[in-house]
């Protein structure tokens, strides 16, 4: 680890000011990520601006939304009462993830902004784009198990990690932000970027820029939501595969809404939009599913070790649709 | 009960009342007292206050702190080592590389001496020569752990690459034969197999392959060194402390007793916490600093620099009567080795002593390759070698339309198949029909796909566990009593966590009739008289031969004391007995005298004395071996494929269990690394570079609570009569079977045969 600094703001203003024109500043939230890629040399930074007194508060809107402070832990937000009983996938997306003892480290702001697991990125002996422009990808020909089979380039075929993005991005989460240039909002689903020739640059935040809160817009049907995670062990691993869902079926049982995003396929958490598209107006069954997955994974292409993620994700894509069409769910 | 056997009378050179393994039994073999409760263990209060200091956390004066730089390619020379900016770094002390590394001797391999202790028997640190994919280049000192891996992180190499083996397909195109596995034959023929196996009835013959494993203890590997003079002193993770004092003494060229290695707690071995080059590394440093020197590896260092179980390739092929007889027996195959060590993954042991068959061809062979040098971990050889024997034997009983246990019982030899001595102790058939009957294995449909709960398949498979008993020579004893009749009984041994200081005082205070409270067991510590490693689950019956040895001689010098005043006047060994805090008549209860009276009366404060175990006889006459039944049932996702263990029962032969709890959880330990193995442990060795890419404990997945279902522990508890106290070691036989019970679960339950561990979802979905 390269030796830093350490500042702990008070509030926004606070940290912006702290950070500003600071290159090597990075702001610190449960550190559960950066300072595991700290301790391997991937990350160096010079100082740290810690943002855990920042906002935690996680609040009911007028509109029916949740407005949720970027500095929330994600073990109180998978426990808020509103959230388990609006957007039950959010819970689950985030229960998922990780261990207990991270979730209660981690904050919504980290959780967002956690890099790639690929293994190559951090392992500074190996080729990694993403780490060094221009100077390869181990992981095309390597050990890709967990890496993207939508989106990717020939410079990256990393994922993002996240469980509590594919939910938020199921969600049309809004993430607002603030930095030297003043405060902003973007969709989540906009935050991310695809990999492209430049996998460094992994979002569309600017120099400087914070993550203050999270917002999510009313959904009535998402009491009807789930979200399944397929991994190599039963807890405390990174998805293979994982479906956020919600389903709205109208008394003729036809689909009249869905929210549809899949983790572990790609370098962002991907909204499954043409599996929306192509389910609307259709009847919920097997048929309907099954075409809607085919759809979402036309696309999808396949590296040496993770191939049958295509047919994995069109699986689960059926099987949690189903589920929420059961009623029981 | 009587004392000995009558061949030991009738024998020529035997002096009554001793144990003389192979011939006479051990008195203890029917005596319980304390043996066999479930006491809790000795170090648990300790362990669970933060109180038992483990090798990184002894302090010292001026310690500093060590960390590694690591080779980043397979094979070449070292054309440029900069150090400037880890010297220039802050709290650097010294920058260690070939350079200016103190001149040592190479380790000599493990087993090559009587103090070798080498997991590979190439040079630490003395020339440009880089072997392995992340061999240490340098070794950083620093006031504190974090200044040093930072400096670390700042030596840069370069590299002149030498042409390198690092693919197993490309390795296995010239397989090498050893002259020996582990001191037996790397080839058995008995018949004309592959003959037999192209005439008989049903055939089964199949590829089984099984991956590297990284050794995980929780404890990361540490040491911390000093050196006064010439003394050098090493508080180690270590499971061979006697082996590693001589061999560091060699390397560094010092008498053998100005080398002091102490470990009194151990965060878990496996076969991991052997001498790596990081302990020699830190001794090295520590001479150079003239300092004390701390180093504890980081996980991925663990990784790098700790070898794990190598990978092999396996055929099984079976060829049998309608009856189930076996024809022909078949275990070949191969694994990945390198020029500088030897540890060749016994996989045909198993089969050596399995099953009846009447023609046998077993063989194995190792390719070489540019890696760190493979080890042994958890049941080297039968953990993975079990995997591919007991898939076959489940897949020619489907083919016989014969339950598997059913198989097993008309392939049960009356003598051990390829040596053909006499079993000493069997039970393996008893050990089946418990199990199935707790497991309620009648429930089991042969035909697979038969039971489902929603998505999930639901299947049961069971699997044989075998592990062999061995009692290490040279192991020694001492045992002083105090005239307040305080026993203390020391051997340099080992705790990793198995509870070998709880099971040996309970052994202690039966063997001598006192209360359990009243006795210590010193270990840890070359300072002691010489023990045995702890290693093949040898540790507790070699500590027991030692012991015996001590202990008679201890009665002999009792009964001198006591002299013609005592109740005891004119009685020889063979005659006596120990029981309440002293000696008796075996017979005339009326003859007795306390340990304390005898004392007292001859004027001592206390009675110090000393013995070495007897030759372990008992494995040249006996096949011995512990045997188990391993019951597994799983659930598998039809949608995911993803498989949960959802009920596992061990029932296991291993002789007299001498502590019920901590066996129960040796063997429960043993299962649950057993399931790692089945379902998600593998390092990923990058073929290209020959290094291991999932280097963590978040990507290389050992199975977590939520994969581990309740296990069921039973057990024979059948003394062997030829091992001290009855009991054969039970470290490892936990793990074994566990892989081929999962994958024929797995196969009961989906129809699918998976011969390739892991059994990951992609290979069932
Ligand atoms: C062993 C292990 C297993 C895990 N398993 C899973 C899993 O299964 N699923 C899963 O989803 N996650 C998993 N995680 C990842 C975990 O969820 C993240 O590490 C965590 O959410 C990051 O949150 P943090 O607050 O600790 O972030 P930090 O580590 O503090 O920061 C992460 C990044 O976010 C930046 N940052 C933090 N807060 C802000 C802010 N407010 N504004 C702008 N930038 C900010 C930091 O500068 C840094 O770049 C796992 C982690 C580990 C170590
Ligand atoms: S996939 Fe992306 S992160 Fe991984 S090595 Fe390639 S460039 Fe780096």
């Amino acid at each position: 680890m390269n030796p830093f600094t350490y500042e702990r703001a008070s509030d926004t203003s606070a940290a912006i000011e702290l950070a500003k024109g600071n290159a090597a500043a990075r702001y610190l939230g449960g550190g559960t990520n950066l300072v595991d890629l700290m301790r391997e040399t991937v990350e160096r930074p010079e100082m740290l601006v810690d943002v855990t007194g920042l906002p935690r508060g996680i609040e009911p809107r007028a509109d029916g939304g949740l407005l949720i402070g970027a500095a929330a832990t994600n073990t109180a937000l998978a426990a808020d009462g509103h959230v388990r009983a609006h957007y039950p996938l959010l819970a689950r997306a985030i229960l998922a993830g990780a261990s207990a003892q991270i979730r209660n480290m981690a904050t919504v702001g980290g959780n967002i902004l956690q890099r790639t697991r690929c293994r190559y990125f951090y392992d500074t002996a190996a080729a990694c784009n993403k780490r060094q422009p221009g100077a390869g990808c181990d992981a095309r020909d390597g050990f890709n198990r967990y890496h993207a089979i939508l989106g990717a380039s020939p410079a990256c075929v990393a994922t993002h990690p996240s469980d509590m993005c594919v939910a938020l991005a199921a969600l049309d989460a809004t993430v607002h932000l603030d930095g030297p240039a003043g405060p902003r909002s973007i969709a989540l689903s906009d935050l991310h970027r695809l990999p492209g020739d430049r996998p460094d640059i992994e979002t569309e935040l600017k120099a400087g820029e914070l993550i203050t809160a999270v917002e999510l817009p009313p959904l009535l049907f998402a009491r009807r939501s789930t979200y399944r995670k397929v991994r190599d062990r039963a807890s405390y691993a990174f998805a293979l595969v994982s479906v956020a869902a919600a389903l709205d079926i109208d008394d003729s049982g036809v689909v009249r809404d869905v929210r549809l995003a899949l983790g572990g396929v790609a370098h962002k958490p991907w909204r499954a939009s043409a599996a929306e598209a192509a389910l609307k107006g259709r009847p919920a069954g097997p048929e309907s599913f099954r075409a809607a997955a085919e759809a979402e994974l036309a696309a999808a292409t396949g590296l040496r070790d993770n191939a049958f993620k295509i047919e994995l994700a069109k699986r689960t894509i059926v099987a949690v649709l189903g589920e929420l069409t059961g009623d029981d769910a | 009960m009587s004392m000995q056997s009558d061949s030991a009378n009738t024998s020529a050179n035997t002096l009554p009342g001793r144990w003389q393994p192979a011939v006479t039994q051990d008195p203890m073999l029917h005596k319980h007292g304390a043996l066999g409760q479930p006491v809790s263990r000795i170090d648990g209060p300790l362990k669970v206050q933060g109180k038992a200091q483990f090798a990184a956390e002894f302090p010292y004066e001026g310690l500093c702190y060590a960390a590694l730089a690591f080779s980043t390619v397979a094979r070449g020379r070292i054309t440029a080592l900069d150090t400037a900016a880890a010297e220039a770094a802050p709290g650097v002390v010294l920058v260690m590389t070939h350079r200016n590394a103190p001149r040592m001797k190479a380790p000599s391999l493990m087993m090559s001496s009587p103090t070798a202790a080498g997991a590979s028997d190439l040079p630490v640190m003395q020339d440009d020569e880089i072997h392995w994919n992340g061999q240490p280049i340098a070794v950083v000192l620093a006031e504190t752990l974090e200044q040093a891996d930072h400096a670390a992180s700042l030596v840069r190499a370069d590299y002149a690459p030498l042409p390198a083996v690092t693919s197993f397909d490309e390795a296995k195109k010239t397989p090498r034969q050893l002259d020996n596995i582990l001191g037996q034959p790397p080839v058995v023929e008995i018949g004309d197999a592959e003959a037999a196996l192209k005439a008989a009835a049903v055939q089964v013959d199949q590829i089984y392959r099984t991956p590297r494993h990284n050794h995980n203890a929780i404890e990361l590997h540490a040491a911390t060194v000093a050196w006064t003079g010439d003394e050098l002193r090493v508080h180690d993770a270590n499971q061979l402390l006697d082996l590693t004092a001589g061999q560091l003494a060699d390397i560094f060229g010092l008498e053998p007793d100005k080398v002091r290695v102490s470990s009194p707690f151990v965060g878990g071995g496996f076969g991991g916490k052997c001498l790596w080059d990081h302990q020699i590394l830190a001794c090295a440093a520590a001479k150079l600093a003239g300092r004390p020197v701390r180093i504890m590896l980081s996980r991925e260092g663990v990784f790098r620099i700790v070898g794990g179980r190598t990978l092999t390739e396996q055929r099984v092929a079976l060829g049998a009567g309608t009856d189930g007889r076996l024809d022909a027996l078949i275990h070949t195959g191969i694994v990945a080795m390198t020029t500088h060590n030897s540890c060749p993954e016994q996989f045909t042991f198993p089969a050596r002593h399995l099953y009846a068959a009447k023609s046998i061809r077993l063989a194995q062979e190792v390719a070489d390759m540019d890696m760190l040098a493979n080890t042994f971990m958890r049941a080297p050889g039968e953990s993975v070698g079990t995997f591919a024997l007991e898939c076959a034997i489940d897949e020619l009983a489907e083919k016989l339309s014969l339950d598997p246990i059913e198989l097993r019982r008309r392939i049960e030899p009356e003598t051990d198949p390829t040596s053909g001595k006499p079993f000493s102790s069997r039970h393996l058939i008893d050990a089946y029909d418990k199990g199935a009957a707790r497991f309620g294995w009648d429930r089991r449909n042969p035909k697979p796909r038969q039971r489902r709960d929603g998505e999930w398949l639901i299947g049961m498979g069971c699997a044989t566990a075998t592990y062999p008993y061995h009692r290490f020579p040279g192991g020694a004893a001492r045992i002083r009593l105090t005239a307040g009749g305080q026993v203390t009984v020391s051997t340099a041994v080992h705790d990793m966590g198995m509870g070998t200081a709880t099971a040996q005082a309970q052994h202690i205070a039966a063997r001598l009739g006192v209360p359990i409270g009243n006795v210590t067991f010193e270990y840890g510590d070359t300072t002691l008289p010489r023990g045995v490693i702890a290693g093949g689950s040898t540790q507790t019956a070699s500590i027991g031969g030692a012991v015996i040895a001590a202990a008679e001689v201890f009665v002999e010098e009792l009964l001198k004391l006591a002299g013609n005043d005592s109740p005891l006047a004119g009685l020889s060994l063979a005659e006596v007995e120990t029981r309440d805090g002293g000696i008796g008549h075996r017979e005339d209860a009326s003859r007795f005298e306390s340990y304390e009276s005898i004392l007292r009366r001859s004027g001592r404060d206390e009675l110090v004395c000393e013995a070495e175990a007897p030759p372990p006889a008992e494995m040249e006459a006996f096949s011995m071996h512990s045997y188990g039944a391993q019951f597994c049932e799983v659930r598998v996702s039809e949608i995911t494929g993803e498989v949960r263990v959802s009920r596992f029962l061990g029932s296991f032969d291993a002789g007299r269990i001498l502590n019920a709890k901590t066996a129960t959880s040796q063997f429960k330990g043993g299962i649950i690394m057993g399931i790692g193995l089945a379902l998600t442990e593998e390092a990923n060795f990058d073929p290209r570079s020959g290094r291991i890419v999932n280097a963590s404990l978040a990507d290389y997945h050992v199975p977590v609570q939520m994969d581990v279902p309740a296990i069921e522990i039973l057990y024979t508890d059948i003394p062997d009569p030829q091992a001290p106290m009855g009991a054969r070691g039970i470290g490892e036989i936990g793990i074994t079977g566990v892989g081929a019970a999962v994958a024929n679960a797995v196969y009961n339950a989906t129809g699918k045969r998976i011969r390739d561990l892991p059994i990951t979802l992609d290979k069932l979905m």
